[in-house]
């Protein structure tokens, strides 16, 4: 298999990003978290901050790399808001996705990330082959 | 500096997003198709986070704190219980139906699409319900 360099540079800054943030303002980097806590907690400018920069990092690189804009996602307006309320419900309730589990709660060796991970992926797997299996 | 690093550290994560693919749908429900045609991207944009965090993880918690803050906010629940299961489902289901997680979901309003937009307050509400349904555990005891 050859590596892929783009995906593996990619995950490089988003490590990087999460370990500068726990360096500075002892946070995780958990999106999830960080998008809740930007409404509800009073704590607010960093995480206002950071939701800024996701979406200007994203326009960035596509400005100064010609990068081509991914296509919109294939999906009806009500499966979106399906899907949005499955992940926003399911990342409160597990305390959070793959940023916050995923890459900073592995990171960190802890043993409930680990286990997330592990089932929101499969959890994910399994969706994707049903639908593929009844829609595809 | 204390007062952008919010801002530099959410540029650097947005850019590795987007840069890695994953602000693309497809990419990611490529990459859970595994018994479709598998697309290995994600697997590598893993990898690449995890060789940082696991090494500098530790490094970093070496410190007695922060460099602007007093303390770690770390999460502080360490059983596996029903909740986090429950959740993770929950989560993956969603993830696998649209292709998005949080943070490639705010990052692609770059892109100005309704159906992300619709997503992520979607999102949000789901997050508000789950407080509501009174199943969450606090922000301090996570």
């Amino acid at each position: 298999m050859t590596i892929a360099l783009s995906p593996l540079s990619g995950g490089l800054l988003i490590g990087l990003s999460s370990m500068l943030l726990l360096l500075t303002l002892g946070r995780i980097a958990g999106v999830s978290g960080i998008v809740w806590g930007a409404f509800t907690d009073p704590d607010r400018s960093w995480r206002l901050q950071f939701i800024i920069g996701l979406i200007a990092g994203t326009a960035a690189i596509h400005a100064f790399t010609g990068k081509p804009l991914p296509p919109a996602a294939d999906g009806s307006i009500l499966l979106a808001v399906g899907a949005g309320l499955l992940v926003g419900f399911g990342t409160r309730l597990g305390s959070g996705c793959t940023s916050g589990h995923g890459v900073c709660g592995i990171g960190r060796r802890s043993v409930r990330s680990i286990v997330a991970t592990l089932v929101f992926i499969a959890a994910g797997v399994a969706t994707v082959a049903l639908t593929m299996y009844f829609g595809g | 500096m204390r007062g952008i690093t919010g801002l530099l550290t959410g540029l650097l994560f947005g850019a590795g997003l987007a840069l890695s693919g994953m602000t693309d749908t497809a990419k990611v429900i490529g990459f859970l198709n595994v018994f479709g045609g598998w697309d290995p991207d994600l697997m590598w944009v893993m990898s690449g986070a995890l060789v940082v965090t696991l090494i500098g993880t530790p490094l970093v918690l070496s410190k007695t704190k922060p460099m602007f803050d007093a303390a770690f906010s770390l999460p502080l629940a360490t059983t596996v219980d029903r909740r986090l299961v429950a959740g993770a489902v929950l989560f993956g289901m969603g993830w696998g139906l649209w292709g998005y997680c949080p943070g490639p979901a705010v990052a692609a309003l770059a892109y100005g699409d309704i159906s992300t937009v619709v997503f992520c307050i979607a999102m949000l509400v789901g997050m508000w319900l789950a407080g509501k349904s009174g199943l969450t555990i606090s922000r301090l005891q996570q």
